[in-house]
């Protein structure tokens, strides 16, 4: 088979472990409205404290000492942004800096084994053994963890201080007329973001067993593309749904780096497609408004400009295709921009069609 | 109740644009007063406004609030007592949040950790009802989906859901077509009389500035330069404000928004 189940079901737990960092900036960056850019540090901080804590003997502690970590991290970029007014994210990258040093000070040196420790999937594993769960016992544990975050994030967001952190990522003003703190808001809401974005951190750590230092770089831009591509899927519907369409999101983006290594395409590679995930999710709408502000003006002059797209992605596929057979360079490169091409021209039939439809109406 | 005293602002101090915006004001108000405020763009009436709930601190003076000083007071502690309404429909209300759940902040009952009861509920839906524009059934909708109108209502509704110690209405009907603003004024007039509010209300309608409540004031860079209520207020028409803006500061009463009529 292309791809094996053994090989899924690790992606899907991976997927499930960093859905953890992913519902953390659901909860920052689409119920608060901001970016918090110290979650790469604080990543790294939950995981280096809970494999000190673990190493040290207490895997089940260490989970909670990484949440705690989190909680301090995030009220260190709270204060920053509200009392000392540094702007959101120049105040996340600051803290993200700090946090550099303040773990290798934590860790000791700049990688950590948790190959001779206990940790929760020892455990569960220990406790499963002999059961029909047994080979599940990571998935287990996982999905545990994510359940019981995702319900209790449901649940706070339905609280009155759910609410308050929503409507001061909405409307600040509102909130300030509703005689509610709006500082006191972002502390609270980046306090509870950052606590579940050490535990994703802390958990990693637990199911790799390592712990280093770079393993936080790029993770905000991951865990970014998995919320767009969630939200993309599911629709921006319910909270309740679109906090499950993150998980799924996070799941999706780990089968497909699942399926990536399967056809030998380098990891490094990963970073740079989370990039352009995150990039053009974002500015979708602009896009799609020049492009169809620009189709009007072909149209005027006679032309289409969908088709013109259409034939350029189509024929750049080609090439590239043509190029990775004759192997003039890196060919897993050269594919990666090949499927890039093609989810482009896919892209352009589908707004064409939907041009139509709209016309038509 | 409120006793604003020679409060001055001046914006962006020490620059070219350097901008004297409230120039030693003073304005005493009692309670139960509806005053009517009116005067040139740029005159200061927002800015005496955003003073007076806390948007900034200002340079000198005083702030009383039911003998309680309330100038140095945070904006999000003063917004207990003081409710305010803008020009823009959009500024009051959460638009990514449903009209329940911006009522119940509104509200804020119970502690932190609460969530919307069923009671919460009967006590929206009784509160829309009023409004009769079948918002009531509509609870569960985000607030981005309304008209301008009906979020200008909404607003009026969450800032007086506790009715404030002082309502403070800036050109808050100014955006919304006749026939709603008509209908927002209405509802206005209605809570305000029911709940018996002291209000300040910034109006460019020259003919409501005299009709509505009881005392009428004119600003002019920053200050007042007339002050009428009771007997003297009442035998005053559009013609005599007109005239008397002309003798105090020289120069025609211009508002972008003025009506006459
Ligand atoms: N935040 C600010 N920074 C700089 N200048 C300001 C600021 N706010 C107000 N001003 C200036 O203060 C003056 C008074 O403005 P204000 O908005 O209070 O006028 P207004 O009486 O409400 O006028 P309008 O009828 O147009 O609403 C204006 O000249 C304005 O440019
Ligand atoms: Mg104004």
């Amino acid at each position: 088979m292309f791809i094996s189940w053994g090989v899924m079901q690790s992606a899907i737990e991976l997927g499930l472990v960093y859905s953890l960092v992913a519902l953390a900036l659901f909860l920052s960056y689409s119920m608060l409205n901001v970016c918090d850019l110290s979650t790469d540090g604080c990543y790294t901080l939950g995981c280096a404290v809970g494999s000190v804590v673990a190493i040290a003997g207490h895997p089940a502690l260490a989970l909670l000492a990484a949440v705690g970590s989190g909680i301090c991290s995030g009220f260190v970029t709270a204060f920053l942004q509200t009392k000392l007014k540094i702007e959101s994210l120049l105040a996340g990258i600051v803290v993200n800096t700090g946090l550099y040093t303040i773990n290798i000070l934590i860790m000791g040196k700049s990688t950590l084994s948790l190959n001779d420790c206990e940790t929760v999937f020892t455990r569960a594993k220990a406790l499963l053994s002999g059961t029909v769960l047994a080979p599940y016992y990571k998935l287990i544990v996982a999905l545990a963890f994510v359940v019981l975050v995702l319900v209790l994030q449901l649940l706070f967001l339905r609280t009155r201080l759910g609410l308050s952190i929503r409507a001061t990522g909405n409307n600040a003003a509102m909130v300030k007329s509703s005689s509610i703190n709006p500082h006191l808001m972002i502390t609270i809401g980046l306090c509870c973001s950052n606590a579940i974005t050490a535990l994703g951190g802390c958990l990693i750590g637990e199911y790799n067993k390592t712990c280093d230092i770079n393993m936080g770089t790029g993770m905000v831009t991951i865990a970014l593309a998995s919320l767009i591509i969630g939200e993309t899927i599911f629709g921006k519907k319910t909270i309740p749904w679109r906090a499950f369409g993150v998980i799924v999101g996070a799941v999706l983006y780990r089968i497909v780096v699942a399926i990536a290594l399967r056809l030998n395409m380098p990891a490094t590679a990963l970073k740079l497609v989370s990039a352009v995930i995150v990039a053009i999710a974002i500015s979708y709408p602009t896009v799609m408004e020049m492009v169809e502000f620009q189709s009007k003006r072909f149209a005027a002059r006679g032309r289409n400009l969908y088709r013109i797209l259409q034939v350029t992605f189509g024929l750049l596929a080609v090439i590239f295709l043509v190029l990775a057979v004759i192997n003039v360079w890196s060919r897993s490169f050269l594919i990666l921009l090949a499927v890039l091409a093609a989810i482009c021209l896919v892209w352009m039939l589908a707004a064409e069609r939907n041009q139509k439809k709209v016309k038509a109406c | 109740m409120l006793k604003i005293d020679g409060i001055s602002k001046t914006f962006n101090p020490g620059t070219n644009n350097s901008k004297t915006a409230l120039n030693k004001l003073s304005l005493h108000v009692t309670k139960g007063d509806f005053i009517t405020i009116i005067g040139s763009n740029g005159a200061g009436k927002s800015t005496l406004f955003n003073a007076i709930c806390g948007g900034f601190y200002v340079d000198e003076g005083r702030i009383v609030l039911d003998n309680k000083d309330i100038t140095y007071d945070k904006d999000y502690r003063r917004s207990k007592s003081i409710g305010h309404l803008f020009q823009d429909p959009m500024r009051g209300s959460a638009p990514g949040m449903t009209i329940e759940e911006n009522l119940a902040l509104a509200a804020g009952h119970g502690g932190w950790l609460s969530t919307i009861s069923k009671a919460d509920r009967d006590a929206f839906r009784e509160k829309l009802a009023q409004l009769e524009m079948g918002l009531e059934n509509r609870m569960k909708q985000p607030v981005g989906l309304l008209s301008g109108g009906q979020r200008q209502a909404l607003t009026l509704l969450m800032s007086t859901f506790h009715p404030p110690k002082l309502l403070l209405l800036d050109e808050h009907t100014a955006a919304l077509d006749p026939a709603t603003a008509e209908k927002v004024l209405a509802m206005t007039k209605r809570i305000i009389s029911e709940n018996n509010l002291t209000c300040l209300m910034v109006t460019h309608n020259m003919q409501s500035a005299l009709e509505l409540g009881n005392r009428t004031v004119m600003m002019d860079s920053g200050r007042i330069i007339f002050d009428t209520s009771g007997e003297s207020r009442s035998r005053l028409t559009v013609a005599d404000l007109l005239r008397l803006f002309h003798e105090k500061t020289g120069e025609d009463l211009d508002n972008d928004r003025m009506l006459l009529s």
